[in-house]
């Protein structure tokens, strides 16, 4: 199955920025939830090290096999995870005013973070068929946007605004990626300005207010707002060395919410300050110009849109969330990928990461 | 076209990636800047900031709307309470603090310690709530002694107070601290844990109004947790004031009345539908769910046989017994199966089928037309003319005034009642109608269920003359300064299909009943010039005996006893009030429900007898209560 070519070509560089950032992430949870005041979530970083295990365990399966052979599954996973995604609505757990787990006797599992890769692997099912040099028109626009709509209502609903949001950039980057017509082009911005006012009138209140609260924090500078300024003290306070590992005070005060999964990166910056700070950013960086140097080698159109769709997810997911703990964007539930706490979220970046090797070291391969 | 991909240094690829690279790059560098800005230029700022991790958030409570009754008499008010708590870091040396803390307010020692204990993996920061609601001479102490207990914190909060104890408890309902269930909903996305909700009665189903906004303050506070400044204050809002219908004068008569029974007397004005008293007997004192229960007390109130937390007056079904005849007349003379001349004969009994249907009267009433036959309630007359009209158009006429149907007050809770009808019996039983039924219907026993406050509909259209009517408990809302939000006025519903001359003839009917010798509540008319009219019921609760004139003895079991009703309206002619009077297990209707309405129709309709003495000693009364928290 594994000929010494696929051996030769793997890629070292993206595993081994890959392992880093597990190993700072594992670090990151562990500071804190450890300096925090509720001890409950001490156990939470030995968590992280077993979804770790496991997500190592499914990008090596990711990578062991054809990734040729996605396109053929394509759509079963993708019917598949819409299955799941009504059952979440339809059975799921309820926590915190949403319902988005489904359980498995102990596990609980968000169908949403796995609607993102199925909706890559559709997309780029189709595109890597319908895609031309004079770019897509409108008519071939039709199938891409039903399919991405579907997930992204069934997401909306459930409320989880900020896994929508992601798939909803993720599905705009593939599309525009690979191309489209200029005429089509503009009639998508014209009727996306009519329709951003009609989004408005579903999303819920709390939804509304973060948004507002984010046009103009002073609105709210004790609810959502709070939260920011919380935030930003504490990546401010880090300065140029950091206060060193586990002596954060913003965290230990737990005056940050969520602290180990969408505000991960403030208990981070807080303890590494702007050296640390700035080597995390470098690091995704040279992880994310990876990723697209294996867009860019891939040896036909499926690995192209595939690769590039996996990597515009970790890049939106980053870019969001460093923007919004650093109140450059709307409080949108969105976790940074390796460092925050998350099963569902490891899985599926690790699973992607596995895809990627997969298309990276069969670039040479024909058949 | 297919296969430009096939090189990897494709044009196309790379023409789409460099754009691709502007915009990563592009993006990183924007956080590159962000993160620059926030931790080189105002590093040091946010450092200080951090440093005395000045920055709370403080929550400022609101006070819950209060309620008055129709004249402005207070029944629902907030009280402040005192809660203390306890800054561990600032309490040293803490051993001392806590054993003069522990002298202070009279609780031993272990047990505070043990109560900081099970909070202790908690920061020191953050204060410990020890005590709530301590009273005002622990207040005092503790304020005197402040020296001697460092790091001791007090805290205000506003807490709901019933000045008046039970009064109206079943219609006002109570509050209780929010469940973890509730805070799920939407409709509660605005509370959090340790929030009191309103959970029963006005309290829970004008919840949205009563319910005002939580305030927030933003502040500055040093090291050792003083408040250097404010930076940021949302005011917290009141909650807007409810004036309810009830007439606390005829509440307070209505519970007294009642005291020692289980039942219910519901009241209200039959022209505008406003509740004037409703009670429930037994009651409860919802300061208890306020101060939180111990779980004896809950055990008790609700393992209690006589069902106090249940507001009887519109959850509570009962038969109609001889109540219900004021439906069948109604429906005889419409479905013109009798008019006013009609009489039949009764011997006392009624042979049916294989079997005497008995009157309650022994002897018989003799030859009775429809007028006389309510006035003696004659069980006779109206077996005949069930037997005339059949299940269904009783039904029809008893749907029509609203009974076996929720009457649509705004409480939760209303119970339904039930009006058979023969494709009920074949839904329910599988079984079909028989014809002797027809004649338990007609004088309201048999399925028949009905709830007070549908009696007091019923009774009310009489009253009015046919207008249909719905009981209304809120007779305005204003915000807390004063501007009116909303106004209950009357629903013109329309007219009960029912013809005037037939409302003519069962108020002669109801007149009667207590004004006339032979009536069977004319030992509880009101006198003093006031002439009521209504109608006594005694519903079976087991099968009827042959001799059932000791029901008011003690040799029948309590539970045995029939429910006794009593449903009237007074002055007879342009009625200012109606009443609908249930007693659980009473005996007879006029005996024991009919001079409770008799006693509540004097207070409403002679105020002047009780006035005095009442208002004056009402605040003194109040004072006293208010002191003892």
């Amino acid at each position: 199955m594994i000929d010494r070519r696929l051996v030769q070509n793997f890629d070292w560089k993206l595993l081994g920025l890959t392992i880093v950032l597990s190993f700072t992430g594992v670090i990151t949870v562990y500071s804190a939830v450890t300096t925090g005041i509720s001890n409950i979530h001490q156990i939470l970083y030995v968590k992280q090290i077993i979804w770790y295990c496991a997500g190592m365990f499914l990008m090596i399966i990711a990578f062991l096999f054809n990734y040729n052979s996605l396109e053929r599954y394509a759509f079963i996973i993708y019917g598949f995870c819409i299955f799941l995604l009504l059952m979440v609505l339809i059975i799921g757990k309820y926590a915190g005013g949403a319902k988005r787990w489904l359980m498995f006797g102990p596990l609980t599992f968000q169908p949403s973070e796995l609607a993102k890769l199925a909706v890559i692997l559709v997309l780029a099912r189709y595109y890597s068929k319908a895609a031309s040099v004079n770019g897509l028109s409108l008519s071939e626009l039709t199938i891409p946007i039903v399919l991405c709509i579907v997930p992204f209502a069934l997401i909306v609903l459930q409320p989880d605004l900020g896994t929508a949001m992601i798939i909803l950039l993720i599905a705009v980057s593939m599309t525009l990626f690979v191309k489209i017509e200029k005429k089509t082009a503009i009639f998508l911005f014209t009727s996306a300005t009519v329709t951003f006012p009609t989004i408005w009138f579903f999303l819920r209140d709390y939804q509304k207010k973060r948004i507002i609260t984010f046009l103009n924090p002073e609105i709210d500078p004790l609810g959502s707002g709070y939260h920011i300024i919380q935030s930003k003290i504490a990546i401010g306070s880090g300065m140029v060395t950091g206060k060193g590992f586990l002596k954060g005070t913003q965290s230990a005060l737990s005056f940050l919410p969520e602290q180990q999964t969408d505000f991960i990166f403030s208990v981070f910056a807080e303890q590494w300050g702007f050296i640390g700070s700035f080597l995390l950013l470098l690091v995704f960086f040279m992880f994310i110009t990876r990723c697209l140097k294996i867009t860019y080698g891939s040896k036909n159109y499926f690995g192209a849109i595939l690769s590039f769709g996996i990597t515009s997810m970790l890049l939106w997911h980053i870019v969001v969330n460093m923007g919004m703990v650093m109140g450059l964007m709307p409080v949108v539930g969105v976790t940074l990928p390796f460092i925050s706490y998350g099963g569902s979220s490891i899985i599926v970046t690790l699973t992607g990461i596995g895809i990627l090797l997969n298309i990276s070291m069969r670039r040479f391969l024909f058949n | 076209m297919e296969n430009f991909l096939r090189s990897s240094d494709n044009k196309w690829l790379r023409h789409r990636l460099s754009f691709v690279a502007y915009f990563v790059t592009s993006a990183f560098a924007l956080l590159f800047l962000r993160l620059f800005y926030l931790q080189i230029i105002e590093g040091d700022e946010y450092r200080q900031l951090s440093e005395n991790n000045c920055i709370r958030l403080q929550n400022i409570d609101y006070p819950r709307g209060i309620i008055f009754d129709r004249n402005g008499i207070l029944l629902v008010d907030n009280r402040p309470s005192f809660n203390l708590s306890l800054l561990l870091n600032k309490a040293k040396p803490v051993e001392s603090t806590i054993n003069n803390l522990s002298r202070y307010i009279n609780v031993p020692a272990e047990e505070l310690i043990s109560q900081i204990n099970t909070i202790k993996g908690l920061s020191c920061y953050k204060p410990v709530l020890l005590k709530q609601d301590i009273g005002r001479n622990i207040l005092a102490a503790v304020e005197a002694h402040k020296y001697n207990i460092p790091g001791v914190l007090v805290d205000v909060k506003p807490k709901r107070f019933y000045p008046q104890g039970n009064r109206a408890a079943h219609l006002i309902g109570y509050l209780s601290e929010i469940s973890s269930t509730e805070l799920k909903y939407e409709k509660y996305c605005e509370n959090k844990p340790g929030d009191y909700i309103g959970k029963f009665g006005i309290e829970k189903a004008f919840e949205k109004y009563l319910m005002g906004k939580t305030g927030n303050r933003q502040i500055e506070v040093n090291s050792v947790g003083q408040v250097i400044r404010v930076l940021n204050t949302i005011g917290a809002e009141a909650g807007d004031n409810i004036y309810l219908t009830i007439d606390t004068r005829v509440q307070k008569k209505a519970e007294e009345l009642l005291a020692g029974k289980a039942g219910a007397v519901v009241a209200m004005d039959p022209s505008s539908g406003e509740i004037l008293a409703m009670a429930s007997s037994p009651s409860y004192d919802p300061n208890l769910f306020v101060s939180g229960m111990t779980h004896d007390e809950w055990e008790n109130l609700i393992s209690h046989p006589h069902r106090p937390i249940e507001n009887k007056a519109i959850k509570g079904t009962y038969p109609p017994a001889s109540t219900y005849k004021i439906v069948t007349a109604i429906a005889g003379l419409e479905e013109h199966i009798i008019d006013v001349n009609t009489s039949f004969f009764c011997p006392g009994y009624m042979p049916y089928g294989n079997r005497n249907y008995m009157c309650w009267k022994k002897g018989g009433h003799g030859r009775v037309n429809v007028v006389r036959a309510l006035a003696e309630s004659c069980d006779v007359f109206f077996y005949n003319v069930g037997l005339r009209l059949g299940a269904d158009k009783l039904e029809k006429y008893a749907k029509v005034s609203g009974l076996g149907s929720p009457t649509g007050i705004d409480l939760e809770q209303e119970g339904t009642g039930l009006i058979p009808s023969t494709k009920w019996k074949k839904k329910r039983f599988g079984s079909p109608w028989s014809a002797g039924e027809n004649l338990s219907v007609a004088i309201g026993q048999g399925y028949n269920l009905v709830t007070p406050i549908q009696m007091l509909v019923l009774i009310s259209e009489i009253a009015n003359g046919g207008e249909k009517i719905k009981p209304l408990v809120v007779k305005k809302i204003m915000t807390p300064d004063g501007k009116l939000i909303m106004e209950s006025k009357p629903e013109k519903l329309g007219r009960v299909p029912v013809s005037q001359d037939t409302i003519n003839i069962i108020k002669e009917g109801l007149f009667d009943v207590v004004n006339k010798n032979f009536g069977t509540a004319y030992w509880s008319r009101p006198g003093s010039g006031i002439e009521m009219s209504g109608k006594t019921g005694t519903a079976q609760v087991v099968g009827r005996k042959q001799d059932e004139s000791n029901y008011d003895k003690k040799e029948v079991p309590y539970a045995c006893k029939p429910h006794a009703w009593f449903v009237c309206y007074a002055p007879s002619i342009d009625p200012k009030i109606a009443i609908s009077v249930v007693i659980e297990h009473g005996g007879h209707g006029a005996s024991s429900a009919a001079p409770i309405a008799k006693e509540l129709v004097k207070t409403y309709l002679n105020p002047e007898n009780e006035e005095n003495q009442n208002s004056s000693n009402e605040p003194a009364e109040l004072a006293n209560i208010y002191d003892e928290y």
